[in-house]
């Protein structure tokens, strides 16, 4: 169903919003972190979209500001590619941010963990959007470990002004330090809306190379060197973390407990308190690496520590230790508080032993209305085909991917088999046909395509695997709300370019009207013995419908 | 004062421009404003939920806890019991009564019903039939919001206000007739017994 309208008034609001309250903008948490880049006078920001990390980018590009400036602002083809061009601009010494959900950071991992050896230039961000409780992902991953990992300085906001004036600080630090600065964001914060103040804006940086030449020439001999740097650097990272004002302890008179949160779930602590006055010191992290002489503090005040963290439980585990045999700590290790999911208050109520409220259960006659394909949508009728090309085989042979396309996973289609991470359907299928699965299948968007679908065709034409690959060129980047897609009409010759037999390269249109040649076109590819790609094209309804909006506004006006 | 408030729906049914209203008159009122929206992959035709919390005081969750929820204001009638734990014993159900059928199982609309008044202090009104009479289809979320208002604590007019400035670039005859409909859910609610 439409993605559309919602999207449309959403930014209705937000431009209604800017617009009556002048002094403070309401803004989503990726909205504040956007204009704060713009603000703190970035010259590009990269990223491919991904729940809850979209808006960020989204904001920059509709930003009449950030054009104004000239701010390099375009989706990139995947994380990695995004990484690296944000890498580049700070070489060249200008500011520049990257954003990506949780799961792009593992996408973007090798250029992310070495530019920590390489150190920025001119001022690096990257944010990094975690999704506690998978309300749109496949795993709730959390990417501090990925800062702590790289050994980076760690921001982790927990209201929307906080991320604000994070970025500013940020691209402070990381100038000041010569390191990039990962930027930590939950679901809740991307996706929630509050009040936020702007700062001055400040100038773009012009062109200068790094003093040293040989910064990024991460050569074993040269890397070496680096690395002694950035281990020195901990220790500075650490001082900024204890006088940068996002760690703050907060007295308490009842010092037999003391609570330490992160980011958001200081929030929720404080939701219990309707007067806002808590007995029991507070610790309230925001950046790492922790300040060792503040977490000390709170360690030796009380006699036992509560640890709220919107995540994994890093915190919690470092102090602890491996042994455990020092203080008592309560939080996710010991069952206080679940150990998955997101936080809440009643989560929070339950760990403190304080009231916890909750209304009338769910009738039983309420049922599940999960997300389906719009009506119309191309890969229903790609769907539909295929299931019925694949009737005379057995079960099981579909390797999918991520995107609307994943829908096909559920009733009435039950047309896949997997889908664990983006581009792998067509390396899984090569993986079953050695293995001897023929047919093996694999479908893919024409976005996740680009992202990380190239390379495995490439090894499928190495090896002449057995697989059929059918690529749904809806010509967008559907699931997230219909952002260009990279190889927009170059789908074939790609195809073609990495040496797929052009013979069967195959464009359908996946429409009732034409099922019968669609049906005869996959069975044929399937029993061909090598590499197959069918392409059925039809553009997304959603963004047809916008495009024939905006074209319907342009002519009127 | 605060209002906590889950609104509630089918991805496309247009909560998040009940939310913009209520927010704008919250703001306009002076008031603080938190809210939690959803985006991705819940809106092709899953349930949708926002929270919407405004309070004359700094608010500090994102999130509204279960039992202490002030209103559920729903576009659909079994997305209105979806988020019943949030409801306080004290809180309000508001719904639109036509059910948006995109799935095979749905249940039986008397059931609903059953559940729905079974809430003393609900208001309960087709809004899709209020709205088409008023020859606006599309403007069955501004019925449904009219129908909460008097429980907002909100001036109405505020709210009047916020959908005009919502509306004003899509041209007079949108605004009246999305003022309309908030004024037809308005009056249905002001009708019964409070
Ligand atoms: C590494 C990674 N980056 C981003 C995402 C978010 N994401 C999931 S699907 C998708 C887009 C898929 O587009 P496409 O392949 O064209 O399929 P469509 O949704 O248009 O059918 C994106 C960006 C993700 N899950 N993993
Ligand atoms: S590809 Fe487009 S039409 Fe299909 S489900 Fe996604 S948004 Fe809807």
């Amino acid at each position: 169903m439409p993605v559309n309208r919602d999207f449309h008034r959403f930014v209705l609001f937000s431009k209604s919003l800017n617009f009556i309250s002048m002094a403070k903008l309401m803004l989503l948490g990726d909205e504040a972190i956007a204009q704060a880049a713009i603000d703190a006078g970035i010259s590009g920001i990269y990223a491919y979209p991904g729940t809850p990390s979209t808006e960020i980018t989204e904001f920059v590009i509709n930003s009449r500001q950030a054009k104004e400036g000239e701010i390099h602002a375009r989706w990139s083809v995947n994380e990695k590619t995004a990484m690296e061009a944000a890498l580049g601009m700070s070489y060249a010494g200008k500011r520049a941010m990257v954003c990506m959900k949780h799961v792009g950071l593992n996408v973007a991992a090798d250029a992310f963990v070495n530019s920590a050896i390489t150190g920025a230039n001119g001022g690096l961000i990257v944010v990094a959007a975690d999704d506690p409780s998978m309300h749109s992902s496949q795993n709730e991953q959390d990417s501090r470990f990925y800062g702590k990992f790289a050994m980076l300085p760690v921001l982790e906001p927990s209201n929307q002004q906080e991320a604000y004036d994070m970025v500013l600080y940020g691209f402070d630090l990381s100038e000041k330090l010569g390191t990039p600065v990962l930027l930590r964001i939950t679901t809740r914060l991307a996706h929630s809306r509050s009040g936020v103040m702007r700062m001055p804006v400040r100038d773009q940086n012009v062109v200068k190379l790094p003093a040293n030449l040989r910064q990024f020439i991460l050569l074993p001999a040269i890397a070496r060197k680096q690395y002694k740097t950035l281990i020195a650097k901990q220790h500075d990272f650490e001082a900024m973390s204890e006088t940068g004002g996002f760690n703050q302890l907060i007295a308490g008179t009842d010092q037999s407990l003391g609570i330490i949160t992160t980011g958001i779930a200081y929030n929720y602590l404080m939701e219990n308190y309707p007067d806002r006055r808590v007995p029991f010191p507070i610790l309230k992290i925001g950046q790492y690496p922790l300040p060792k002489s503040i977490v000390e503090k709170i360690y030796t005040q009380c006699n036992s520590l509560l640890i709220l963290e919107e995540g994994y439980p890093v915190v919690e585990e470092m102090l602890r230790g491996f042994m455990n045999n020092g203080k008592i700590i309560h939080g996710r290790l010991d069952g206080t508080v679940p150990f998955d999911g997101e936080l809440n208050p009643n989560i929070v109520a339950v760990a403190l032993g304080l009231n916890n409220t909750r209304g009338r259960e769910v009738p039983p006659v309420v049922v599940g209305r999960p997300p389906s394909l719009c009506k119309g949508c191309p890969h229903i009728y790609s769907y539909n085909a295929l299931n019925q090309a694949l009737e005379t085989w057995s079960k099981g042979r579909v390797f999918s991917d991520i995107g609307c396309y994943t829908l096909g996973a559920l009733e009435p289609f039950n047309a896949i088999n997997s889908c664990v991470d983006m581009g792998a359907s067509i390396t899984m299928a090569k993986g079953a046909a050695d293995a001897g699965l023929n047919p093996a299948v694999a479908v893919i968007g024409d976005s996740t395509f680009t992202h990380s679908g190239i390379t495995g065709l490439i090894d499928c034409v190495n090896d002449n695997s057995a697989v059929t690959i059918l690529i749904l060129d809806n010509e967008t980047t559907g699931m997230t709300g219909g952002q260009e897609s990279a190889a927009l009409g170059r789908i074939e010759s790609i195809c073609i370019g990495v040496g797929v037999d052009p013979n069967h390269i195959i464009t359908l249109n996946p429409s009732p009207k034409y099922h019968e040649e669609n049906l005869s076109a996959i069975k044929r590819e399937l029993d061909y013995q090598g590499v197959s790609v069918i392409v059925p094209r039809r553009e997304c309804i959603q963004t047809a419908t916008r495009n024939l909006k905006l074209a319907k506004k342009v002519k009127a006006e | 004062m605060k209002r906590d408030i889950i609104l509630a729906g089918v991805g496309g049914q247009g909560i998040l421009s009940i939310a913009a209203a209520i927010g704008m008159a919250a703001l306009d009122s002076g008031l603080h404003l938190k809210q939690a929206e959803v985006h991705g992959m819940s809106q092709r035709g899953g349930d949708v939920s926002s929270n919407l919390r405004i309070a004359d005081y700094e608010i500090a969750s994102d999130l509204i806890p279960f039992g202490q929820a002030d209103l559920i204001i729903s576009v659909e009638p079994m997305e209105s019991l979806r988020y019943l734990p949030y409801l306080s014993e004290s809180g309000w159900l508001i719904t639109n009564t036509k059910p948006f059928v995109n799935i095979s199982n749905y249940p039986p609309i008397e059931e609903l019903m059953k559940e729905i008044t079974s809430f003393e202090k609900h208001v309960a009104l087709d809004a899709d039939e209020l709205a088409k009479g008023l020859g606006s289809a599309r403007s069955a979320n501004m019925v449904v919001l009219g129908a909460a208002t008097p429980y907002l604590e909100i001036p109405a007019e505020k709210i009047r206000e916020a959908i005009r400035k919502i509306f004003s670039r899509k041209g007079d005859d949108v605004i009246k007739l999305n003022v309309d409909a908030f004024e037809a859910g308005y009056g249905f609610a002001a009708g019964q017994p409070g």
